[in-house]
C-alpha cells in the first residue's frame, strides 16, 4: 500500500518489545503460564540485554511523526519487566523448580479435564480450557505471526460491563480472536472479552463447540445484555459479514454499523463503548473477487477469491504475514442518558456514527504512522 | 374446610411422590390421583380413581370430590408400560383437552397447575444462549414430545382466558434427574456408551426431583406472602453442565457420530428399544437448551436445593460407576503425577495440550 510515510529508525524494535513484556503481568495465570513466562529470565541473564535495548530505543524515541505515549508505555514495561526478572534471579535454581510447577500444573489440568471437574458458565465459557489451552495455541499467530502491537489497553475498565466495538476484515474472523488475545495478555487485571459471533459460527460443527468454550455467544441482544448486566467486557464487531467479506479494494473503508443495535444495548445496561480499530487485518487474505453462486450453493455469505486462495488449495488458506496493531481508544460513556434514551432512534444513529467516526478517524492515523503492510 | 387436590399421572414415579408429599400438607383436605393404570407404587391415603383422562368421566370426578385444586402431570415423554409414541401423545394433548374442559365446566376449580417443558423453546443455532419465560422460540419444535408440550401450553392459555377467575400456573421443568428420574435423558445418559453428535458440545441443565416436587407444591398452594404463583415459570437448577462434563462425571466414554449419520443410530436404537432418540431429542444433544430461572427465584420465591451439577452427582450416583470412573481415572493421573514430579523434564506440555478436547 502506499500508506508508508514515516520510517523512524530502530523503530521496530521497541515497537515489537512492548507488547511482549506487556504481558508480563506478575501473579495472573495459571501455573503452566506462569511457568512459561518464567522461563527465560530464569534461563539466564539474556533477559537483561533486550531490555537494555529496548530502553535505549525508548529513550531516543519521541521522533517527529510518532505519538509521544507510544514510547512511554514501553519505557514503563521494561522497568515492570527488570523487576520482575530481578525477583526471579534471586530465588536462584529456578529452573528445576519451574519444571517441577510446569508439570505439576499440567496434570492437576489434565486431572481436572478428564474428571470433569471444571466449571462452565450458562453461554458454555470454558475458562480453564480457554486459559490453558485455546490461548495458548493462538498465542504463537498473535505474537510471532502477526507480532500484534496494543495500544490503549488501559481504555478497557478494570471492573462493570463495556463494550468493545471494533472493525471487522479478513475474509476469515481472526481479527477477533486477536483481539481476544490482546485483551486476555495486555490488560491489567486480567479480563476476558467475550466476543459475540455470527450465527454461521454456532451452525458449524467443532466451530460452535469451540467458540462457546472460548467464551463467545450469538450476536443478539439478548446474549449482550446479559453479558453486560453480568459485568463482562463484550467484543462486538457491527460490521458483521459486510466489513469481513469487503472486496480488498474497499480495506480500511468501514461499512454499516448494522443497525446500531449495538448502541441501544449498551445504553441499556449502562456500559462504556471502547471503540477498537484493528490494522493489518484487512491485508492477511487479500479478497480480489467473490464466487456469489458458489457462495450460495454452499450456503455461506461469500466465497473469497485471493490471489492464493482456490488455485492453491488449502495451501492458499495460509494468512499473509502483516504486522498488526491493535488500538482501544477512549471509551464513549452511556451512563448519562435518561433510560428512554434507548427507544431514541435519533440518538441512537447519532451515537452509532460517532462511535464509527472515532473508528474510521483512528485507523487512517494509524495507517499513516504504518510503514509497511509487513513490518 | 381444606383443599381437595387432584392429581393426574399419579402411575409414575413423579406423581406418585407428588401424591405422597402433598396430603402430609395441613391445609391439603384431601387428594385424589388419576391415571389410566393403577399405580404400583403406595399412594398412602390418597384416593386413587381409575380413569383415563382422554375420556369425559374426568369431569364427573371432578365434579364429585368438588375439586378445587387440579394438579396435571400427565404431560410426559416416554410411554408407561405398553403403547408406543401415539399412545402418549393422545394422553398428553387430548388428555389435556378434556381435563382443561372439564375444568372450565366445574364451579369449584380454583387452581390448576401444569407441568410442562423447558422443550417448549426447542434448541438451534439461532437462539439466544439463555431463554426467557418471554423468549419466543425461533424454531418451533417439529414434533416429539416438545410439540405436545407446545401445544398443551396453547390450551392453557386458552384456557386461563376463557376463565380468568382459576389461577394458572405453568411450571417449565428442565431435564428431570435423580435417582429415579425416567425421562428419555436419564435413559439415555444411562447407556453404556454414549453416543454423541460430532463438533458438538451442548449445554445442559438439570432440575432434581426434590426441587421438582417442591416448586409443584409451592405452585398448588396459596402464594405466600410477596410472592406470585400464577403465570410461566423456568424451573432449573443453577449452573450448566455440558455433554462432555456430564460423560466424563459419569465415567461413560462418548462415541462421536457425524450428524447426517445421528438419525439412523438413533432409529437403529430406537428399533432395538434401547431408548428414544426423538429428533427433538437429538436436537437437545446438539444445541443444549439454558433457561433463566430469574423468575421463579424473584416471583415465585424458590431457591432450588439442588444445582445442576449435584443434581446431576444424584443422579450419577444412582447409576452406578461406567466404563472409565472418573475415581480410576484421578488415581492414575495422582500415580502419573508421583512418579514424574521428582523427575525434572518430561511431557508435562504435551499431556495439556492433547487433553484438549
Amino acid at each position: 500500500m502506499a500508506d508508508a510515510k514515516v520510517i523512524p529508525f530502530d523503530d521496530d524494535r521497541s515497537r515489537a518489545g512492548a507488547p511482549r513484556w506487556g504481558r508480563r503481568r506478575p501473579g495472573t495465570g495459571g501455573g503452566r503460564r506462569s511457568g512459561e513466562k518464567g522461563a527465560p529470565t530464569a534461563a539466564g541473564e539474556p533477559g537483561t540485554a533486550p531490555g537494555g535495548a529496548g530502553a535505549r530505543d525508548a529513550a531516543v524515541s519521541p521522533l517527529p511523526g510518532r505519538p509521544a505515549d507510544d514510547a512511554v508505555p514501553g519505557a514503563e514495561q521494561q522497568d515492570v519487566k527488570r523487576g520482575a526478572g530481578g525477583g526471579q534471579g534471586s530465588a536462584g535454581g529456578g529452573v528445576e523448580r519451574d519444571w517441577e510447577r510446569r508439570i505439576a500444573g499440567g496434570l492437576a489440568f489434565l486431572r481436572r479435564r478428564i474428571t470433569g471437574e471444571y466449571e462452565v458458565d450458562e453461554f458454555g465459557y470454558d475458562e480453564d480450557l480457554t486459559d490453558q489451552v485455546l490461548m495458548s495455541l493462538l498465542r504463537p499467530l498473535y505474537e510471532k505471526y502477526f507480532r500484534v502491537e496494543v495500544k490503549g489497553i488501559e481504555n478497557i475498565p478494570a471492573e462493570g460491563g463495556a463494550l468493545v466495538v471494533a472493525n471487522h476484515s479478513g475474509t476469515l474472523p481472526l481479527d477477533g480472536l486477536m483481539m481476544q488475545v490482546a485483551v486476555h495478555d495486555n490488560h491489567p487485571v486480567g479480563r476476558h472479552l467475550r466476543l459475540l459471533a455470527a450465527d454461521l459460527v454456532f451452525m458449524l460443527p467443532v466451530v460452535n463447540e469451540l467458540a462457546r468454550k472460548a467464551g463467545h455467544t450469538l450476536a443478539c441482544a439478548e446474549d449482550a445484555e446479559r453479558l453486560l448486566q453480568r459485568g463482562e467486557v463484550v467484543g462486538v464487531m457491527p460490521e458483521g459479514f459486510k466489513g469481513i467479506g469487503k472486496p480488498f479494494s474497499d480495506r480500511y473503508k468501514l461499512q454499516r454499523f448494522g443497525r446500531g443495535g449495538f448502541v441501544s444495548t449498551a445504553l441499556r445496561a449502562g456500559a462504556p463503548i471502547v471503540p477498537c480499530s484493528i490494522v493489518g487485518a484487512e491485508e492477511i487474505y487479500p479478497m480480489l473477487g467473490n464466487a456469489k453462486t458458489l457462495a450460495r450453493v454452499l450456503g455461506i455469505p461469500y466465497f473469497p477469491i485471493t490471489p492464493t486462495f482456490p488455485w492453491l488449495g488449502p495451501l492458499g488458506m495460509v494468512p499473509l504475514p502483516t504486522k498488526w496493531t491493535i488500538q482501544f481508544g477512549e471509551p464513549i460513556p452511556t451512563d448519562g442518558f435518561p433510560p428512554e434514551a434507548a427507544e431514541d432512534p435519533m440518538l441512537m444513529f447519532n451515537l452509532t456514527d460517532q462511535v464509527r467516526e472515532q473508528i474510521q478517524h483512528t485507523l487512517y492515523k494509524l495507517l499513516v504512522q504504518r510503514r509497511s503492510v509487513f513490518f | 374446610m381444606g383443599k381437595v387436590v387432584l392429581v393426574t399421572g399419579v402411575a409414575r414415579q413423579l406423581g406418585g411422590r407428588f401424591v405422597r408429599r402433598i396430603q402430609r400438607d395441613p391445609e391439603v383436605d384431601r387428594v385424589i390421583g388419576v391415571d389410566a393404570v393403577p399405580p404400583a407404587h403406595q399412594l398412602g391415603d390418597a384416593d386413587f380413581v381409575r380413569a383415563d383422562i382422554r375420556q369425559p368421566a374426568i369431569g364427573r370426578v371432578l365434579a364429585e370430590y368438588g375439586v378445587d385444586t387440579v394438579v396435571h402431570m400427565d404431560v410426559t415423554g416416554t410411554p408407561l408400560g405398553a403403547g408406543g409414541r401415539t399412545a402418549v401423545k393422545e394422553t398428553n394433548v387430548i388428555g389435556t383437552m378434556q381435563l382443561l374442559g372439564a375444568c372450565q365446566k366445574s364451579p369449584t376449580v380454583s387452581r390448576l397447575v401444569v407441568k410442562s417443558s423447558t422443550s417448549v423453546y426447542g434448541s438451534a443455532p439461532r437462539d439466544p444462549a439463555v431463554f426467557m419465560e418471554t423468549t419466543p422460540p425461533k424454531s418451533l419444535p417439529s414434533g416429539g414430545f416438545a410439540k405436545d408440550a407446545c401445544e398443551v401450553e396453547g390450551y392453557v392459555r386458552g384456557f386461563a382466558r376463557r376463565r380468568p377467575d382459576v389461577a394458572v400456573c405453568v411450571l417449565r421443568f428442565a431435564n428431570i434427574l435423580g435417582p429415579s428420574a425416567d425421562s428419555p435423558l436419564a435413559e439415555y445418559l444411562s447407556l453404556p456408551v454414549l453416543p454423541t453428535v460430532f463438533g458438538y458440545d451442548p449445554r445442559l441443565q438439570f432440575v432434581h426431583e426434590d426441587d421438582v416436587i417442591e416448586v409443584l407444591r409451592i405452585a398448588a398452594h396459596e402464594p405466600r406472602r410477596s410472592t406470585l404463583n400464577s403465570g410461566t415459570f423456568n424451573v432449573a437448577g443453577d449452573g450448566v453442565l455440558t455433554l462432555s462434563q456430564c460423560s466424563r462425571r459419569l465415567g461413560r466414554p462418548t462415541v462421536p457420530v457425524l450428524l447426517p449419520a445421528v438419525t439412523w443410530v438413533g432409529q437403529a436404537l430406537r428399533t432395538v428399544g434401547v431408548t428414544d432418540f426423538s429428533p427433538e431429542q437429538i436436537r437437545l444433544l446438539t444445541h443444549g437448551r439454558v433457561v433463566s430461572t430469574a423468575q421463579m427465584r424473584e416471583t415465585l420465591g424458590y431457591e432450588p436445593k439442588y444445582t445442576t451439577a449435584e443434581a446431576f452427582e444424584d443422579f450419577a450416583r444412582s447409576r452406578g460407576p461406567g466404563l472409565l470412573p472418573p475415581g480410576a481415572l484421578a488415581g492414575a493421573v495422582d500415580r502419573i503425577a508421583a512418579w514424574a514430579l521428582p523427575l525434572p523434564g518430561g511431557g508435562g506440555d504435551a499431556k495439556t495440550t492433547h487433553s484438549a478436547g
